[in-house]
């Protein structure tokens, strides 16, 4: 692996300066929407959080969350359909129950569970959407940068 | 190593204002699968496509990052363009800078240019790693099955049938026509039913591309778009219907007379073998063997007896029928919420307060009354008659929070037919507001209310109970904020509107969704109002809200016209990013089974690997994170391109 220049995005100690990295994973039906439609509305939000689309909150893996904690992300942020509303009808349901078991395991490794979040953000949420965004990176910079930063 | 072109667009001045396109160009370009990168103000338009095609040709490029707005906008527009010169449209990616970049982050443009070079890397690491796609053709059945054989499905129907599609219709009652055939007139044109739906209920009957599966429902359906399979219940009728006529001589010797006819509402009494209304279609009679003597005490008979036709057997018939079909029309219609509702209002304890369906049939000249206005509890004529509106609608604290639609225009409607049978009668109606929004509508109301001379009272009703024969109306006018009693013959509640009983059970066997409230959700409220989020099934009319007659024909036929469009092909086409099993990975625990919620993949009990199913994956990639020995994948969403486009995020670049 070799470091890029990056402003010094999440490589800063914490202070006014930290930038936090910090990885997305978007329902391709709802959140994903929803960041198209914040952005279509010009509402303006932290550019600290890289979005990674997928098809379905289902389709997270726990690993996708841990792999992003382990290799330094600061915070993940997970954003799928209302419950109920699930295009693939129970793909959120499914995601809820097994990324809970992520809270455990960031407790077992002595990181902040909050700074992993999972949100429930419909297409028609664009405001919902910037606001989520907005609030986990103010949350994040205030924990912090990753102790597993360092490793 | 890959050849994978970068094409950079400005989109004028709305991504090139905020990122630095430039920089972005020279950055992406140092990847070293990146073969070429450029920038052009407008990618989409034509000269910038065959820009894009030309490096494609020129440079042999085997894949793209196309790095501009939203994929739901040119997804497709580049795909397609890279298809007509050669390379798989599934290796075509793109990089949203626009919505997720240079218009949420304008005051940033430093960061948001990082953040736009960033995201262009994590998707070249996904391109790299994508396969070659092909759609995927799974064969048709031309047929339809339609659910429910109200208005909107014998619409539904005949398009169908007229297109050349074998028709299933299936009614769950022994004729079709559904609430429409129970309507007295209809607004805003005041046409009988009888005269507008009777002659397409015979013309459905008699087309040779439809066969009505009446006194039936379904069992179960399995399959996917284009190739399900239905199995069809004919209820047991007890009568053998390839004998009986119609003629109607069983109900007139029926001795049990006193069963609440459905299609009257309640406001008649119907035989036990009967035939709900003279024009059904097919004019077949059943026995309903709830009622029945000879259920279960083998008494009676007569029935049997006196058929012409010797139609009548009293053996259970019931049959299952498989079908195949290649789509389905759901049109399973409302009703209203049902009479054990609304004790404050009378409803069930005063037999003069009625709702509108039931004031509908006393209306009807096909009705108990042939058409006079007579009140149940004497047969008197009412002189006054109040009507209450939303009774149960835009009430979330008690009822339903929806407005029910159709209650202002059928209860002006009845108000006004009334005023042409009691001529010197007075109609009142309490309402909250007058929502008249059809065609012809507004005009109506206003001609119910200034030709008609109907009393219209803005306030709702707080209490209705009966005193010295007359029934007492307490309600609040507040326009005037008067408190206002009135003494009437008669009050006709506009009931809230619900979904059919059962739809939700029948909404499970066909794996689409229903809302909060029962109704059927469609795929997109404004822009895929007829489909469902399960390719092939459609609706039609008030089965997904309520609707009036005029809108119900119209979404029945814009359903019609999707499943004929979907069947006018010999093959179906698939987006082939469907799910796949490493077949050495697996080792088929079926835990995959058990997330999926289409049954799209299974366990094969002979090699013990789970298989999926092409034509009914949705691909949702739901089972390739389920899956405990990384068997199971969802194609060009593999775990390594995920874990590729994390570490871009994370650490900058990816070490091959």
């Amino acid at each position: 692996m070799t470091d890029k220049d990056r402003k010094g995005e999440g490589k800063a100690a914490a202070g006014d300066d930290f930038e936090p990295v910090i990885v997305g994973f978007f329902c391709n039906w709802c959140t994903a929407s929803a960041a198209d439609l914040a952005g279509t509305s010009r509402m303006q939000y932290p550019p600290n959080v890289r979005p990674i689309r997928v098809m379905c909150t289902g389709s997270v893996d726990t690993s996708f969350v841990l792999r992003a904690l382990l290799e330094g992300a600061d915070g993940v942020l997970v954003g799928g359909c209302h419950p109920g509303d699930c295009h693939y009808v129970t793909g959120n349901y499914r995601a809820r129950r097994r990324l809970t078991g992520v809270i455990k395991i960031l407790e077992a490794l002595a990181l902040d569970p909050e700074r992993f979040r999972f949100e429930w953000i419909s297409a028609s949420e664009g405001a919902k959407f910037a606001k989520v965004v907005t609030d986990f990176t103010e949350d994040i910079k205030r924990m912090g940068p990753s102790p597993l930063k360092e490793l | 190593m890959a050849r994978i072109g970068v094409f950079v667009c400005h989109c004028g001045l709305n991504i090139a204002a905020t990122v630095d396109v430039a920089k972005v160009v020279d950055r992406v370009s140092q990847h070293p699968d990146v073969v070429h990168a450029e920038d052009y103000i407008f990618m989409c338009s034509d000269p910038g496509q065959l820009l894009v095609q030309g490096r494609i040709q020129e440079l042999g490029l085997d894949g793209l990052v196309m790095a501009n707005c939203s994929p739901t906008l040119h997804e497709q527009t580049f795909r397609n363009a890279a298809a007509l010169v050669g390379l798989n449209p599934y290796l075509v990616e793109i990089a949203n800078i626009r919505e997720a970049v240079s218009w949420p982050h304008m005051k940033e443009p430093e960061r948001a240019t990082e953040k736009a070079i960033e995201i262009i890397l994590a998707t070249v690491e996904k391109v790299r790693q994508n396969t070659e796609l092909h759609t995927i053709k799974v064969p048709v059945t031309h047929s339809v099955m339609i659910i429910g054989g109200g208005v909107a499905g014998i619409q539904a129907a005949l398009d169908c049938a007229d297109a050349g599609l074998e028709v299933h219709l299936v009614e769950r009652t022994s004729s079709i026509g559904g609430m429409m055939a129970s309507l007295s007139e209809t607004f805003p044109t005041l046409d009988c039913p009888q005269c507008i739906l009777t002659p397409k209920m015979t013309q459905a009957g008699k087309h040779p591309n439809i066969r009505i599966h009446a006194y039936s429902e379904i069992e179960e359906v399995s399959g996917f778009v284009g190739n399900f399979q239905a199995k069809v219940r004919h209820k047991a009728t007890y009568i053998d219907w390839s004998k009986c006529t119609g003629c109607g001589e069983c109900m007139t010797v029926c001795p049990t007379k006193k069963i609440p006819s459905e299609y009257n509402h309640g406001m008649a009494k119907r035989t036990a073998v009967y035939i709900p209304f003279p024009q059904a279609v097919p004019n077949r009679a059943v026995i309903d063997d709830k009622n029945c003597l000879w259920h279960p005490k083998g008494k009676c008979g007569i029935c049997a007896k006196k058929c012409p036709a010797e139609a009548i057997h009293y053996e259970d018939n019931t049959e299952i029928e498989e079908l195949e079909i290649g789509a389905i029309i759901v049109a399973t219609g409302m009703e209203v919420l049902p009479v054990e509702h609304f004790g404050e209002y009378g409803l069930g304890k005063i037999p003069d307060v009625v709702t509108g369906i039931q004031f509908e049939r006393l209306l009807a000249p096909s009705g108990p009354t042939a058409g006079k206005v007579l009140r149940p509890s004497d047969g008197a004529e009412p002189k006054e008659i109040a009507f209450l509106q939303c009774i149960g609608s835009r009430d979330p604290a008690n009822y339903k929070p929806y407005c029910s639609k159709v209650c202002c225009m059928y209860t002006g409607k009845q108000a006004m037919l009334y005023k042409h049978a009691v001529h010197d009668g007075q109609a009142f109606v309490f309402y909250i507001d007058i929502r008249s929004d059809g065609k012809g509508y507004e005009e109506f109301i206003q001609r119910a209310m200034e030709e008609e001379k109907v009393l219209y009272i803005r306030g709702k009703v707080s209490k209705v109970f009966e005193d010295e024969g007359k029934i007492v109306v307490w309600g609040t006018d507040t326009l005037t904020g008067k408190w206002i009693e009135l003494r009437v013959d008669m009050v006709v509640l506009a009931t809230a509107a619900v979904a059919s009983s059962g739809v939700t059970e029948l909404a499970s066997k066909l794996r689409i969704t229903t809302d909060e409230h029962g109704w059927l959700k469609e795929a997109h409220l404004k822009l895929k109002p007829v489909e469902t989020l399960t390719a092939g099934i459609y609706l039609a009319g008030a089965a997904q809200f309520v609707k009036d007659i005029t809108d119900t024909v119209a979404q029945a036929s814009g359903a019609a016209a999707k499943a004929i469009a979907l069947l006018s092909k010999d093959h179906l086409e698939r987006v082939p990013i469907i799910a796949c099993v490493d077949q050495d990975l697996c080792v088929g625990c079926g835990y995959c089974e058990t997330f999926c919620a289409y049954g799209a993949i299974a366990v094969d009990p002979v090699t013990g690997k789970a298989e999926v199913n092409e034509g009914l994956c949705e691909g949702c990639g739901g089972c390739a994170a389920h899956c405990p020995s990384g068997a199971a994948t969802l194609t060009n969403y593999g775990k390594k391109q995920v874990f590729d486009m994390i570490t871009t995020f994370t650490n900058g670049q990816v070490v091959q």
